[in-house]
């Protein structure tokens, strides 16, 4: 049943989008010609996500070249960091991908109401990831593990540079979540005033990939940092 | 209003979406329980491999590719290439110096 009248809002939408077309088109005669493409918009936030790619690329060819020199010292470092808090994070963070692209489906629906609360959920989220991360930091700095601590560099070698890639690339990751916040912050807002509608919502999407961006190199550090034992 | 309607079509539906989110948590789990057992040498390539397995989903499912046109294929793949070959000559020159 439910599927049902599910398909049939989405074959409505539709419906509206091509009647209401030819219509808006004459009505917009007189106003001068806005030019929109949606595709290229994405083609243009996909190359900014390849840069960011490379960004985070680079330091994990730091890191596997590291991990082969110093893959013992590695193993011993990766036993000091809290396996449940990775895991609780990953979890967050994946469930952050689910409420923003459902934020997305939910305004192509014209579901607005609906669609800020998911996005809000996402921000919490991120909020939360931002929060356990502030524990996690918080206890390895009491244990006296933070960049040029003298009980870190009383440390090998090799367990230094593990510390000092997994503050490197976790901040910057953080630092990801937290642009992550304010620009999810500011999509909020556009959806609250209707600057983003289901007739326009590429800058939502744009901002949904590069959500989905962080939450993509942080698969990649949840392994490499917390799982080797 | 605007006279060029690019939409891309309607996506997955909400359902779709919570589909792909429960097979990533499972994955999630899966490699954390995977972590405690010793496979020598496969260990960090099975690990690899399932971060792999949940990026392909995110990128097809959560960022819309599987959808869209055959162009954002091309550009990934080419940034994807430029990324392994640096990748690849840089294991290289790490691993048999």
């Amino acid at each position: 049943m439910r599927e049902a009248t599910y398909n049939e809002q989405v074959t409505d939408g539709t419906m509206n989008i091509k009647e209401t077309n030819p219509i808006s088109h004459a009505v917009s005669e007189p106003h001068p010609h806005v030019h929109r493409d949606d595709i290229g918009s994405k083609l243009g936030m996909w190359l900014f996500l390849f840069t960011e790619i490379l960004l985070f690329g680079g330091l994990f060819i730091l890191y596997m070249a590291y991990r082969f020199q110093y893959s013992e010292a590695f193993h011993i470092a990766a036993r000091d960091l809290n396996v449940n808090i990775g895991t609780l994070n990953t979890i967050i963070l994946l469930t952050s991908s689910l409420t923003m692209a459902l934020s997305i489906a939910a305004i192509q629906k014209g579901k607005r109401i609906l669609s800020m609360t998911l996005i809000a959920s996402t921000i919490a989220f991120a909020a939360a990831f931002m929060v356990n991360k502030y524990f996690e930091w918080g206890a390895k700095f009491a244990h006296g593990i933070y960049p040029g601590s003298s009980h870190l560099l009383e440390k090998e070698k090799g367990e230094i540079i593990f510390f000092g890639l997994y503050y490197s690339m976790t901040g910057l990751h953080g630092i990801h979540v937290m642009v992550g916040i304010i620009l999810l912050s500011i999509m909020f807002v556009s959806v609250w005033r209707g600057k983003t509608n289901p007739d326009k919502f590429i800058i939502l999407e744009n901002s949904g990939l590069y959500w989905h961006l962080v939450d993509l190199i942080w698969i990649f550090l949840f392994p490499l940092f917390y799982l080797i034992h | 209003m605007e006279i060029t309607h690019t939409h891309s079509k309607s996506h997955t539906g909400y359902g779709g979406y919570v589909l792909i989110w429960l097979i990533l948590i499972g994955l999630t789990v899966l490699t954390v329980s995977v972590s405690g057992i010793d496979f020598g040498n496969a260990t960090l390539p099975l690990a690899l491999l399932i971060a792999t397995i949940k990026s392909v989903l995110v990128i097809n499912i959560f960022m819309h590719i599987k959808h869209e046109d055959k162009i954002f294929r091309l550009f990934i793949g080419v940034a994807l290439l430029i990324l392994i070959v640096a990748f690849v000559f840089t294991a290289f020159d790490v691993f048999f110096r």
